[in-house]
């Protein structure tokens, strides 16, 4: 005979499980059950409230079922007939009404964080503006107020407001910093075509230092799972010295034939100090980057295949892109260039870096 | 004897007779047999998702594959294996449950089934013509737009599903106007069974939410195939625009899988308390209500795409609200279980199983509503979490429910129980290894749709027990086909009524029912008919005609033929090649003309032909 009380029995234990995983749960930098900003925190308290009434739901609910399947199961021999009840409008009436007042509960603070969280900061004196715009499979994050362009990692100092304006380049994706802030799509077809209408904006902010994992969480081809980006945050003093490290120029290699190689293989397409084109990933400090490409990790204890130092990661993107990131629109380099091209540009672009954390 | 000229009996065999028939009995078969194969297709992609991301960095399938297999998974399972296994049930019991002896329509219900079939059969092609579509299931623009998705797949997607849609669209209108006309005698809407209820407002979903889908694929083919730009942001198109098509036409469609699946339920749950159903009216109400609050809320898919704060608000709201009209459906099921007698057969442990699942999904869904906190979740594993709890915990749960319910019906053998539990527990603990773990894997950073993580995230051990789980479901399955290989060959026969417990018209009638259902209409004296009499000491439904010559429709292969068409023409299109569409086309055409020009009265079963298959109990 089957044990009938197996389906509330196994399920009950596994939502007490759930607040005690939600205590503590995830990586610090990427979960959104850790929240690192007053954005995500206001997000994760409101988690919070509807998990809880939720489980209260679910609770009753089980509760009930439980009960319901253990004392009027049919014994063995019982043939009589149960009274037909039509219903019970007293009860009918509770179980319309309990759950319209959870519902209000939930809606307040709901509409509340609404308006709160869709505040426009990009007219604030205060806060750092950032254009950001999202392409298959990179991040391009633009300064409007320093004419700074980076990719991949967002330098902001901590504890200000950062008013980001998102767009996409191609076809859509969503800027996703789950421990600071939630998402939102960047679309096609901004500033140029249609005005700013499809423009989106949001706001975050981190007050302690550190570096948040960003994802993309829109499909956008083959390497969506791939388009990683960092958000780095570092006190006011280290911003500064960041935005002048960012103006100040930067030497092509002095080895002559790597030079050439540079100019007329990268720059076409890349920029370097103030050379090269615009339209790819800024590569003027792509040594301090702590990814090549997003997504290969760069650190001298290299425990699985996606980790390597900065150089060997350099060159296993330079010689295949597409071997890292399918779809990536670079072209592989490892037919174009010599062995010893391909080191020497990884070279010099693994000690392309800036100094400026104080 | 009015039509004494027209009885000619038409009677074709063996593969001639599936081909050309316009019963709905047997349609339902069909559809069950081809969302059945859909269904495997489905699962089989799902077990290869869930393989590719067993382990961090994972190669078992390329990202574009993956691609691939995520888009088809999620198309397939909704349009080819959902709603026609939902159609099956519609097929085999709503006449029963109405009293009526076919669909109104039995020739478009045969065109709906072979349109959906060769619709499904024309994107499934893609696989093997240079790859499927791989924009997702919701096939957002620019993605799906011929500037980033060069080969063919999305065609496929745009052209296979405008097909099979023509099949959703035909069968809704065909079950709305059935309903509303063809019920017996004593039948009024607010004696109608549960399960026809529910099928009457999941038609009328059917008839208001499809033709958007196809006004969107419409205008994404001709983006594709004639340069057209709705979507193409370069000249003015927008992108947004093809999200509110495919959500105005894509939230509705969530409720059109799971009313239906509520209705099995109620059917279910009632049948096995031995118990009427509690509150029924309310659940009438709470039943349209959803149907009609379903096209209120689509803008919740689209929180993050930048609405502003007064949509995202106004739709929070909305979407919380449907909470109300499903909680009253839940403490209705339960109540009904109240100071009932439950007997635990497969049927009823999956319609068990379903209440405290589908609540399981459902508060995850008024979680989602709330616009702020849906910043965080939205396109991640927790969304993922959240409508596999709804469709696969709800409506699954609620077709394997209904399948195992009305089987003795449909095929005239009971399923064995041994197996049915079985199935249950292995696929019921399945499920929830798989998907229960989503949450978490959603709420700590992992989005939906990568075909691959890095190491080191915290992702690794929950991944591996969703795969494990997926595999768990997959064996749950494959003790369903043996159970189904069992019981034809050795299955026990079973009765008019097997459950004993019958409350509703399709149990008066022999198991499988004769091809013209009622020997004589029934004349409907209350809500549960057959319960009633049985109450009232009656063994039979009391007859609301004599015994008299039965009109049935002729069987034709024109549909097929009409769908075979609109493939031939569908591929045609898709690769520039006109004359191919346009000799699709003309088939079609030719086949609209026969039916039009063709006098066919159909012919008469006489009353000698009856035997002894009448209605009893």
């Amino acid at each position: 005979m089957m044990n009938r009380w197996n389906v509330g029995k196994r399920l009950l234990p596994l939502f007490a499980g759930i607040m005690l995983l939600l205590s503590a749960c995830g990586r610090a930098d990427l979960s959104t059950l850790n929240p690192q900003g007053p954005v995500a925190e206001e997000q994760y308290g409101l988690m919070k409230l509807a998990i809880s009434i939720m489980i209260f739901v679910v609770i009753v609910v089980f509760a009930i079922s439980l009960y319901v399947i253990v004392r009027f199961r049919r014994r063995p021999g019982d043939n009589k007939i149960p009274v037909q009840v039509e219903g019970n409008h007293k009860l009918e009436i509770i179980w319309t009404v309990i759950p319209l007042i959870l519902l209000v509960i939930l809606a307040v603070p709901t509409v509340n964080s609404v308006f709160g969280l869709a505040k426009d900061y990009s007219k604030d004196k205060d806060a750092i503006k950032v254009e950001v715009t999202s392409h298959q499979f990179w991040w391009e994050f633009y300064y409007p107020e320093y004419d700074i362009r980076t990719a991949q990692e967002l330098v902001i100092p901590t504890g200000k407001k950062i008013a980001i304006s998102a767009k996409s380049g191609d076809v859509m994706h969503a800027f996703w910093i789950p421990s600071l802030a939630g998402k939102i799509d960047t679309n096609p077809g901004a500033a140029d075509a249609n005005g700013t209408a499809n423009t989106n904006k949001m706001y975050f902010e981190a007050p302690k230092a550190g570096v948040y994992l960003g994802k993309c969480a829109e499909l956008c081809g083959p390497s969506h799972a791939l388009m990683d980006f960092k958000v780095k945050a570092v006190d006011e003093a280290s911003f500064e010295n960041w935005k002048t490290a960012q103006k100040a120029p930067v030497a092509l290699p002095s080895d002559p034939a790597i030079k050439d190689a540079i100019v007329s293989n990268c720059l076409s397409c890349h920029a370097i100090g103030d050379q090269g084109g615009l339209s790819f990933p800024n590569l003027s400090d792509i040594g301090s980057r702590s990814t090549v490409g997003g997504i290969l990790v760069n650190t001298n204890d290299a425990k699985y295949k996606n980790e390597g130092t900065t150089e060997e990661n350099l060159k296993r993107w330079i010689e295949d892109p597409n071997a890292v990131k399918p779809g990536a629109l670079m072209p592989a380099f490892k037919d174009e260039l010599s062995e010893q091209e391909i080191d020497g540009i990884a070279k010099y672009l693994a000690g392309l870096k800036i100094d400026y954390e104080k | 004897m009015a039509h004494a000229h027209a009885h000619t009996v038409k009677r074709r065999t063996g593969l001639m007779d599936w081909l050309t028939t316009v019963d709905h009995k047997k349609i339902g078969i069909l559809y069950l047999l081809a969302g059945g194969l859909f269904f495997l297709v489905g699962g089989l992609e799902a077990i290869m998702i869930r393989i590719q991301l067993w382990k961090p960095l994972n190669d078992f399938v390329s990202a574009d594959t993956y691609n691939e297999l995520l888009t088809m998974h999620g198309t397939t399972m909704i349009f080819l294996a959902a709603m026609p296994m939902l159609f099956a049930l519609m097929n085999a019991v709503i006449p029963l449950q109405i009293g009526a002896r076919d669909v109104a329509f039995p020739f478009l219900n045969s065109l709906g089934f072979w349109t959906f079939f060769f619709g499904g059969v024309l994107l499934n092609v893609s696989w093997f013509t240079g790859g499927a579509p791989d924009a997702g299931w919701t096939s957002y623009v620019p993605l799906a737009s011929p500037a980033y998705n060069t080969d063919y797949g999305v065609d496929y997607y745009v052209i296979g599903l405008q097909i099979a849609g023509i099949g959703t669209l035909i069968g809704g209108i065909n079950f709305l106007v059935t309903i509303i006309n063809m019920r017996a005698p004593g039948m009024t809407f607010m004696r109608m069974p549960m399960f026809t209820w529910a099928i009457f407002v999941t038609s009328a979903l059917i008839l208001f939410a499809f033709p958007a889908l196809t006004v969107g694929l419409v205008a994404l083919m001709f983006d594709r195939l004639f340069e057209a730009n709705f979507f193409n942001v370069a000249n003015g198109g927008n992108t947004v625009l093809w999200e509110h098509i495919f959500w105005i036409f894509g939230h509705p469609e969530v409720y059109i899988l799971i009313l239906p699946a509520f209705g099995v339920i109620s059917e279910v749950i009632s049948t096995f308390s031995r118990k009427r159903l509690f509150g029924y009216s309310s659940m009438v109400f709470a039943t349209v209500l959803i149907g009609f609050l379903g096209f209120m809320v689509w803008a919740h898919h689209m929180f993050t795409a930048g609405l502003g704060p007064v949509a995202n608000a106004l739709f929070s709201i909305a979407t919380m609200l449907i909470a109300v009209p499903t909680g009253i459906k839940i403490f209705n099921w339960l109540f009904t279980m109240w100071g009932g007698s439950i007997k635990f057969t497969s049927a009823n442990l999956f319609a068990v199983g379903f209440v405290p699942t589908f609540v399981m999904g459902g508060v995850t869904g008024v979680m989602l509503a709330a616009a702020p906190a849906d910043f965080q979740y939205h396109d991640s594993y927790f969304v993922v979490a959240h409508f596999h709890y709804v469709i696969v915990g709800g409506l699954i749960l609620g077709i394997f429910s209904g399948l195992h319910y009305w089987w003795p019906k449909m095929f005239g053998k009971m399923l064995n129980e041994f197996l049915g539990k079985l199935t249950f527990w292995t696929f019921f603990i399945g499920f929830h290894m798989t998907f229960l773990i989503q949450h978490f894997l959603g709420l700590m950073g992992m989005p939906r749709r990568i075909y691959t993580y890095l190491d080191g995230l915290g992702f690794n051990e929950m991944n591996l027990i969703s795969t494990i789980g997926a595999f768990l479901m997959g064996l749950g399955t494959i003790f369903f086909i043996i159970n189904i290989i069992v019981t034809a060959v050795s299955g026990q026969k079973a009765s008019n009524d097997p459950w004993e417990d019958g409350r509703t018209l399709e149990w008066t009638i022999p198991s499988p029912a004769p091809e013209y259902n009622f020997k004589q209409t029934p004349l409907v004296r209350g809500y549960d008919a057959f319960w009633k009499e049985k109450m009232d000491g009656n063994k039979e439904m009391t007859p609301a005609e004599p015994i008299g010559p039965i009109h049935m429709p002729s069987p034709s292969i024109l549909p097929l033929f009409m769908a075979i068409g609109l493939f031939i023409a569908g591929l045609g299109f898709m690769y520039h090649k006109y004359y191919i569409g346009g000799a699709g086309l003309a088939i079609l055409f030719l086949c609209m003309l026969i039916r039009s020009l063709k006098d066919d009265h159909g012919f008469h079963i006489e009353p000698e032909e009856l035997q002894d298959k009448g209605v009893k109990a």
